[in-house]
């Protein structure tokens, strides 16, 4: 690899103005000649707009210019390594782009007749079967439009069930280590969050847990692996411990790519879990969202999952609204269809098979990097990792070099950097995700760059707290960001109006 | 077909480096009891031929818009798509892209959802917008979730006119029926086919919290929102509103410029794909004083070392990431790729694009409505004036539907399903895509 340069290359090439800074005016990149129907006396005046100031006056090409020029100011996964933990930045496969933009997928009505909808309906019922399956579990609502709205959903039907036995209780137990949607999906809930810790290896013990557990607890939540990519090996005991006292089980699916054909959250005695398909299941990002977030639970709390429900009946789809015990929906249709399908077309791709040799090709990687890694960066945890793995700065720090400044650097050596500072619990964490999808040679050009780095960092410490230097922008100024927000554009704050005419 | 490249050998060396003998040794943490079990029963993989062609299968089992004439609305509008958004949408350096967390390397994503909020400001006639949420009904309940934020605890009701979106109703009450002080009211609709401001009127008093309307509302019907915006001035609650078809906005008066507080919705008409009503997003404009409060993500623009203008999430002590428990929602995600879409869409149509194609709607809609009342005997339900969406009532409707069927026709959405007293209605819709022969085809197989 060679040397990433050190200062910064000016650019001839201006920035991208904004949208509302270029074009013309009544210039369109849209054609439809006028029809001479009433429209006037359609709209009382009073309801009408005469003008949307601002709006864009651009051509079909200059549209196209711009947002290809935005684009090639962002990392992808098809340009870019991107170990985000967390995250399962996997290969996002090109056959499931296709298949979703089959008319008879995209081009479909929520409010048609069931009739004419089965086989869309077909594809839902046979990918919540699918996803009992490899989650151990009984049934499946695909309705939640991501991760967040899935634990919400599943800690709503926690309560119900709880509600209906006679106390909705109090409180969750949130360990240190989760994802900051849990705790504000608990308040959302109308519940307390009570913070539990780990123990010195990273992991929840049941003696800790049976410490705090009380008739006030409705549900421990859980990650699995957590999200210091280690195994929850207590959770069958910790799950004992809370069912115990009357409490239930969630699961954080966030990490389920990690245990895939390995072990199946319905056997750890979990009752409710999420899964989050653009992680485990493929589908692509968006630079941050659409996703799905379908949840999967045991039998007792099945009366309690959104409306509506699927059945099928001699061969025939039709769907179910009176579930007298649903917590009703949690938003409008059939949840991101278009998301499912492409999950569905991820998961017969690959079958039992290549799900299963995905999972254990994720650990393969991570723990290669991690072994490669150790003598450069202080290992968070000294236990072998599940399809993740932390480290820290402590070792870096010394000269003053930071995890952000670490991270910075490896934008210059074309890397997308680890998830950073997080889990809290982990002093200056980087948390690298290389996924099943990357080659060893890939692996081994970060492992070079990061070493390349732990380097600088003795040697020239500066280079590395100054970075990155050859990206687009520089470091942001987020602090003045936040204290005078500017969050959209507004034509006296620009120069003047900046179009022509 | 698989997408993990390695090959024996590759593997071979990589637990050398690692010093094991197996893969398996990896899982030596995970309980035999949880490993012995955890084989899927599911079949063997594909090839990418076979799993086109089983998705194929599936998909011509649906109905789709390409193949039938569809005056579907209700929440998810069939409207043109120019090609060039898809064209944008599918560069992988926007779609695999995570949430822009590292900003040095994600200023496409972040400067296009800085025009996203500021094209759904000047749509919405509002001084702030957030980058997006899940869905309009998401939108909705978000919305009252911020009310409770900025009301005081002693204003819990919220009234909700029954001229709203059914899902979306349903959805603001999931929400909310964990938060034990709020109380959910419906309010009427008149025979206009709107909120019934008199009965709203007296409904509001000093514990009133918000009032949730559509603009236009389920029944395609354009309130006037400025007697609902008084009373709610007059009793200290807030306003919002809920529009489902924001193409409307390219004609209608904004509702910024009828004060509300809030003013949200679903943003699929905007260039995103029906895909049975989902992924799209849910659009969420407020004021700037309200900017702590608001749920989601939020860009904003800043200048980077060298002074050069860039753009970063901000506000972020706001969000689950930073603030756990206290954050103002749990949401994460602002289904970016498609607001993306609705940038790219909104940028292309432009200012006179987007007037033309909503005074297209309302032509095509309003001639379609006259012959249905004149032609085909169908008797107006309400007499509100409408966008694209209008209610008839007809005597016949599960013949009427039938028929249709016949012809590869779906005349509209019965709504005896939400509504007991509209058993015998239909709300149909027409957009730029039902052309006049498709409407003649409609009349047609009606009275025929």
């Amino acid at each position: 690899m060679s040397e990433p340069s050190a200062v910064n290359r000016p650019s001839r090439v201006a920035p991208p103005r904004l949208l509302f800074e270029s074009g013309s005016l009544g210039r369109s990149g849209f054609y439809w000649p006028a029809e001479n129907g009433k429209v006037q006396a359609a709209i009382p005046a009073g309801l009408r707009r005469d003008d949307i100031p601002g709006f864009p006056e651009l051509g079909e090409l200059e549209v196209l210019r711009h947002f290809t020029r935005l684009s090639q100011r962002n990392f992808g996964i098809e340009s870019q390594f991107y170990p985000l933990g967390s995250c399962t930045m996997k290969y996002n496969p090109k056959v499931n782009e296709v298949v979703a933009r089959f008319p008879g997928f995209a081009l479909i009505h929520p409010l048609a007749p069931i009739e004419l909808l089965q086989g869309a309906i077909e594809l839902l019922y046979e990918l919540e079967h699918i996803l009992s399956e490899i989650s151990g579990m009984e049934h499946v609502s695909l309705q939640p439009s991501a991760g967040a709205q899935g634990e919400l959903t599943g800690l709503m039907l926690i309560r119900a069930h709880l509600a209906e036995e006679g106390n909705p209780r109090k409180k969750i137990i949130v360990p240190d280590t989760a994802h900051g949607t849990n705790p504000a999906s608990s308040t959302l809930c109308g519940y307390d969050v009570v913070q539990i810790s780990s123990s010195a290896g990273g992991i929840i013990d049941a003696a800790t847990v049976e410490k705090m557990m009380d008739e006030d607890v409705a549900a421990l939540m859980i990650t699995n692996p957590n999200t210091l990519g280690l195994f929850e090996k207590n959770i069958e005991a910790v799950a004992a411990v809370v069912h115990a006292k009357g409490g239930l089980v969630y699961l954080d699916g966030a990490n389920l790519n990690a245990l895939v054909g390995v072990a199946k959250p319905g056997h750890m005695g979990v009752d409710v879990l999420h899964m989050n398909l653009h992680k485990t299941f493929s589908t692509p990002h968006g630079g941050g969202g659409p996703g799905a977030g379908p949840v999967a639970v045991k039998e007792r709390l099945r009366a309690y999952l959104p409306v509506p429900r699927i059945v099928k009946t001699a061969g025939v789809f039709a769907l179910r609204d009176d579930c007298p015990k649903s917590i009703g929906r949690v938003r409008s249709f059939f949840g991101n269809f278009g998301v499912l399908v492409r999950a569905y077309s991820y998961i017969i791709s690959l079958g039992a098979d290549g799900l299963e040799e995905a999972s254990r090709m994720a650990l393969l990687n991570a723990n290669y990097i991690r072994k490669k890694l150790e003598k450069s960066y202080q290992i968070a945890y000294d236990e072998p990792c599940m399809h993740e793995c932390i480290f820290t700065d402590r070792i870096q720090h010394k000269s003053g070099v930071s995890t952000l400044d670490i991270a910075k650097r490896l934008l210059d050596y074309g890397f997308h950097p680890p998830t950073i500072y997080f889990p809290l619990v982990v002093a200056g964490a980087l948390m690298i995700e290389p996924t099943e999808t990357e080659t060893p040679e890939t692996l081994d050009g970060f492992v070079e760059a990061m070493l390349s780095i732990a380097q600088e960092a003795k040697e020239n410490p500066e280079l590395v707290k100054s970075a990155p230097h050859s990206t687009p922008v520089r470091r942001l100024d987020e602090a003045r960001a936040a204290r005078k927000p500017v969050v959209r554009w507004e034509r006296q704050r620009a120069d003047g109006d900046e179009r022509q005419g | 077909m698989r997408y993990t490249p390695h090959t024996p050998s590759d593997k071979e060396q990589m637990l050398r480096v690692i010093g094991i003998d197996s893969v398996e040794e990896l899982y030596r943490h995970v309980p035999e009891t949880l490993r012995n079990r955890a084989k899927i029963d599911l079949p063997e993989g594909l090839t990418e031929l076979a799993v086109r062609k089983r998705l194929a299968a599936l998909a011509s089992r649906n109905a789709a818009a390409s193949d039938w004439s569809f005056f579907l609305g209700g929440g998810i509008y069939h409207h043109f798509i120019p090609s060039a958004v898809d064209a944008v949408i599918s560069r992988s350096e926007f779609s695999t892209s995570y949430t822009p967390y590292q900003p040095e390397v994600s200023q496409g994503t972040l400067q296009a959802l800085f025009e996203y909020q500021t094209l759904i400001c000047q749509l919405t006639g509002m001084e702030i917008s957030n980058a997006g949420v899940y869905d309009g009904a998401s939108a909705a309940a978000e919305a009252v979730l911020m009310s409770r934020r900025i009301q005081s605890p002693s204003r819990r009701r919220v009234l909700i006119s029954r001229a709203l979106h059914p899902h979306y109703r349903a959805v603001i009450a999931t929400y909310l029926r964990n938060l034990d002080d709020m109380q959910l009211e419906e309010v009427p609709f008149d025979a206009a086919g709107a909120t019934d401001v008199e009965a709203l009127a007296r409904n509001l008093n000093d514990q009133s919290m918000c009032v949730v309307v559509g603009y236009p509302n389920f029944f395609g019907v354009v309130e006037d929102l400025t007697p609902i915006r008084s009373a709610c001035a007059n009793s200290g609650a807030q306003l919002v509103s809920v529009t489902t078809e924001p193409l409307a906005l390219g004609l209608l008066k904004p509702p910024g410029a009828f004060g509300v507080h809030m003013a949200v919705g679903e943003g699929q008409s905007l260039g995103v794909p029906m895909s049975l009503g989902g992924p799209a997003f849910g659009f969420f404009a407020t004021r700037k004083s309200f900017i702590r409060n608001l749920p989601g993500r939020l860009v904003g623009e800043t200048v980077d070392v060298d002074s050069q203008r860039g753009f970063v999430l901000t506000l972020a002590t706001r969000e689950q990431h930073i603030r756990r428990e206290k954050a103002t929602s749990n949401i994460c995600t602002s289904q970016t790729l498609c607001t993306l879409a609705s940038t790219v869409f909104m940028s292309l149509l432009g200012k006179s694009g987007i007037r033309r194609l909503a005074e297209v709607n309302v032509s095509r809609a309003h001639e379609a409505r006259d012959r249905l009342v004149s032609r085909a005997k169908l008797e107006a339900c309400f007499s509100g004036p409408f966008f694209n969406e209008f209610v008839l009532r007809a005597g016949n409707l599960e013949e009427i539907l039938k028929r249709c069927a016949t012809a590869h026709i779906v005349p509209g959405v019965p709504l005896g399903q939400w509504y007991s007293e509209l058993s015998d209605c239909l709300l149909i819709c027409v957009t730029e895509m039902n052309d006049r022969e498709e409407i003649d085809r409609l009349v047609g197989a009606i009275c025929s």
